[in-house]
């Protein structure tokens, strides 16, 4: 069918983070001892869930055409509420954990208010209110610490047969489909796949998701196309919000603690725009989508395991280096967000580097 | 005064002002149901405004609308969508990035359990495009990969998807091959025989003619009367969109016994598959056309001249001397001494938010410096020199650029590229868009300016227009250079013909 040839053309980004994924942990998978064991496959989406949150949560706003250079501080933000709030009785830790995720979705829909009604570019509005979110943070969480419920850390953060031996759902013991098969999947993992296809991919589907993808194509088109501008600008950021919430909520359940880390949402909110940018979601807007940053962040953490498993004796040991390694993930971040301006060098008409 | 009851819709003493200006004054407009009608004028008549105002955009200072009799007030496009007023504006409205399918239903798309459909909503495209004539578009590619005349047809479609009453056209033709044209034709009598009511603005005369059932005209913000076709000649029609006998349109052409001394040599031009060996010469003093059907590579061709292109093949030799051109501001400096009016001047031409003044001594900055600064003396002599020669209408110079007429923003364009004193100057479609009044005194200009030894190279897709003002012209297909047409071989019949490559039995001049 010629139209499968084309979906393919269409989302050739999306394909090659993809592949880039499935190379780098083939690789990182190989060289480690305990490659391709469920505890590894825990451990490795344990440390990815933040980065996809986030950078789930910076796509929205770039299809848009705009960004949200707040995304980690939401995080952070979220993250300190939780160590405040989801610990205590169940109903306490249910009203907590969507306390935190509806601060996440106002703060988001506040970028969006001040995109959309204060007519400020998004990258000096949400400057700005990363600041303001930092600052809450500081406020709510002064010095490292809180509390987080054991049970939800040790569930949110093992494989799904943790579950019942912690909540014990199966009194007679776990069926073999259980404990040999759906047991075995991380919860993160999980979790991501409920997000994305509980919220995002209905969301796509929507006129205001779709508003989103025309107005970062095209905004006077998406407006004199009868759409609601105003709208989808404000459901991206306030989407944006909630996804980074959720990243902030699971760093609060993974550490069982919360922590106002100013660097960690600028790193965050860093590789969120490289995530982006390597998923296949053009920085211009219009095209692209929250699956292929998925991709885009799960690259990035695979780089950064790779570099944990080589040889510190070996030919490429200074890779393994602990103090070099910033500079490489720097660098790293540095060459994925030239990826948007590679077309550059394929352009034959001048012209077209400025449309 | 009107009887609404018969009418579609009606406009009551409408007015709109901008600023200072006056865009229409206590118009009284009606539209039948039915029928095409045709709403002439130049630019700045207030069609634009108009349109605007019908299809919600903007709001009328005074007076009222109704539609189906009843007065109705739109706030927004999507409140005149929804009443069944539907406009196509000049400047597409589609969503390059976004595919056919989605384009045609953005505003609301066929929906299961509150989510978009898209099975149904390729189907709906399918339809709709059927109906255009494009079945051969796929709904699923991106606009962005569509061809430009292509997507004018996704746009005719996507308005019909919304099932208007009143269907506003604004330049809806301006991006169409003639094939297209003529099945746009078809499918605007076939709407109109559906009872769909049609406002259709357009630039293009014998469109006009083919066209409309009832003209309006406008000029200076007022409706001047309205009439059915053919109860008024071209020139009465003429004389009342610019209110002043219209005599010529062209200035006369020299009648030149010796050859000129070449300025301008292009050998064996290549770029890509859309340049396929161009060789031409322009003579100093000279016009000379490109024409042909839209898209054969003149458009490139002049982009490739002017260093725009990248891995262009072949020479260019600016006054005897071979030159590599290697980027605009190469191909402005003056050991080149080349000017290109592009085509698209609110992207390319201008930058709109900055001043008149800005805009017109952009190019020749470089002239006019005193050691590292700019001699604001100097500048402001020669901008206001320009200003004056090209008889440019503004409030103030430092008035953004963005508020001028589009026949006064050309202007502007055109001072810009004269004041950098260039030898050779392109000019890609420069009066597409702009008003007769305009039109003329820029034919006049560049006859003044090729007296004056300058040498010009006009790509124009108007016929008429080359006919009216080139001294020769070469006619494109396929990236080359098929057919030269000299003095009285200058005919409509021979540019067509040759635009088609179609050889006709009179004189075969071809060159390539």
């Amino acid at each position: 069918m010629r139209d499968i040839g084309l979906r393919l053309q269409q989302s050739v980004g999306f394909w090659v983070a993809v592949a880039l994924f499935a190379i780098l942990y083939t690789l990182y998978s190989s060289l480690h001892p305990k490659g391709w064991t469920v505890d590894i496959f825990v451990q490795n989406s344990n440390e990815s869930f933040a980065l996809i949150m986030v950078s789930m949560a910076q796509t929205v706003p770039v299809l848009t055409g705009g960004i949200d250079l707040s995304v980690g501080a939401m995080m952070t933000l979220v993250n300190c509420l939780a160590s405040n709030l989801v610990s205590g009785s169940p109903s306490q830790i249910v009203l907590g954990i969507l306390v935190c995720l509806a601060a996440g979705a106002l703060a988001g829909f506040v970028n969006g208010a001040i995109v959309v009604y204060g007519r400020i570019q998004p990258i000096i509005a949400t400057l700005a209110t990363g600041a303001v979110y930092v600052g809450i943070s500081l406020f709510l969480r002064p010095s490292p610490g809180g509390k987080i419920d054991d049970n939800l850390s040790w569930v949110a953060t093992n494989a799904m047969a943790e579950m019942d031996t912690t909540y014990g759902w199966f009194p007679d013991g776990a069926p073999g489909w259980f404990a040999h098969g759906i047991g075995l999947l991380p919860v993160p993992i999980l979790l991501i796949l409920i997000i994305v296809f509980g919220v995002w991919v209905p969301f796509r589907k929507t006129v205001t998701g779709r508003g989103c993808y025309a107005i970062g194509s095209s905004e006077g088109a998406a407006y004199m196309s009868g759409l609601s501008v105003a709208r989808s600008k404000l459901a991206a950021y306030t989407l944006g919000g909630l996804f980074a919430g959720f990243g902030g909520l699971y760093l609060a359940i993974q550490t069982g603690s919360g922590n106002a880390d100013i660097p960690q949402a600028g790193g965050y909110t860093l590789n969120s725009i490289a995530a982006v940018v390597i998923g296949g979601t053009s920085l211009f807007g219009g095209s692209g989508g929250a699956i292929g940053s998925v991709f885009g962040a799960l690259t990035l953490r695979s780089i950064s395991f790779c570099f944990r498993v080589f040889d510190t004796d070996g030919q490429v040991g200074f890779l393994a280096n602990p103090l070099l390694q910033p500079i490489f993930e720097g660098v790293i971040l540095l060459l994925a967000v030239s990826l948007g301006a590679a077309r550059v060098f394929r352009v034959k008409n001048r012209l077209s580097l400025f449309t | 005064m009107l009887d609404s009851t018969t009418h579609l819709l009606s406009l009551s003493g409408v007015s709109k002002r901008y600023g200072g200006v006056r865009a229409l004054t206590g118009v009284n407009f009606a539209c039948g149901r039915g029928s095409i009608h045709a709403v002439l004028g130049e630019n700045g008549a207030g069609k634009s405004t108009l349109i605007k105002i019908i299809s919600g955009v903007v709001q009328p200072d005074e007076g009222t609308i109704a539609l189906e009799g009843r007065p109705i007030v739109f706030p927004t496009p999507q409140s005149a969508n929804a009443a069944g007023v539907v406009c196509i504006f000049q400047e597409l409205s589609l969503m390059p990035d976004l595919s056919v399918a989605d384009n045609i239903s953005i505003a609301s798309p066929p929906k299961r359990f509150g989510l978009i459909d898209k099975r149904a909503q390729r189907r709906r495209a399918e339809q709709l495009l059927a109906r255009v004539g494009c079945e051969d578009i796929n709904p699923q590619s991106l606009v962005k990969n569509l061809p430009l005349s292509r997507r004018q047809m996704v746009e005719i479609a996507k308005a019909l998807g919304r099932k208007p009453k009143l269907l506003i056209l604004d330049e809806a033709t301006s991006a169409l091959t003639a094939a297209d044209v003529q099945r746009v034709y078809g499918i605007l009598h076939a709407l109109r025989d559906e009872g769909l009511s049609l406002l259709y603005i357009s630039h293009r005369m014998h469109e006009i003619e083919e066209l409309a059932d009832t003209c309006s005209v406008f000029r200076n913000g007022q409706h001047i009367e309205t009439f059915p076709k053919g109860t008024r000649t071209d020139e009465q029609v003429v004389q009342m969109m610019i209110g002043r006998e219209w005599r010529n349109v062209y200035p006369p052409k020299p009648v030149r016994n010796a050859p000129l001394p070449v300025e301008l040599e292009v050998r064996d031009l290549g770029w890509e598959d859309r340049l396929a060996g161009i060789s031409l010469r322009v003579g100093k003093g000279e016009i000379v056309g490109l024409g042909g059907l839209d898209g054969q590579g003149q458009r490139e061709l002049l982009l490739a001249m002017f260093g725009v292109l990248r891995g262009v093949t072949g020479t260019i030799a600016v006054d005897g001397v071979a030159k590599t051109i290697h980027s605009p501001a190469h191909a402005k400096s003056p050991s080149v001494g080349l000017a290109l009016i592009p085509e698209d001047r609110k992207t390319e031409g201008l930058c709109l938010p900055m001043g008149v003044a800005d805009n017109i001594s952009m190019a020749a900055l470089d002239s006019m410096t005193r050691g590292l600064v700019v001699d604001r003396a100097l500048e402001s002599r020669k901008i206001d020199e320009m200003a004056k020669k090209l008889k440019i209408k503004f409030g103030k110079l430092s008035d953004a650029v963005a508020t001028l007429s589009g026949g006064n923003q050309q202007k502007v364009v055109i001072a810009k590229w004269l004041l950098t004193g260039a030898r050779v100057i392109l000019l890609n479609d420069p009066t597409r868009g702009i008003d007769v009044g305009t039109k003329q005194e820029i034919y006049q200009l560049l006859r003044d300016l090729a007296d004056a030894g300058t040498s010009i190279l006009l790509y124009s897709t108007d016929y008429d227009e080359l006919i009216g003002c080139c001294d020769r012209v070469l006619i494109l297909y396929g990236g080359r250079v098929v057919r030269e047409l000299e003095g009285g071989d200058i005919t409509e019949a021979n540019i067509v013909a040759s635009s088609l490559n179609i050889s006709l039995t009179e004189k075969a001049g071809a060159h390539a």
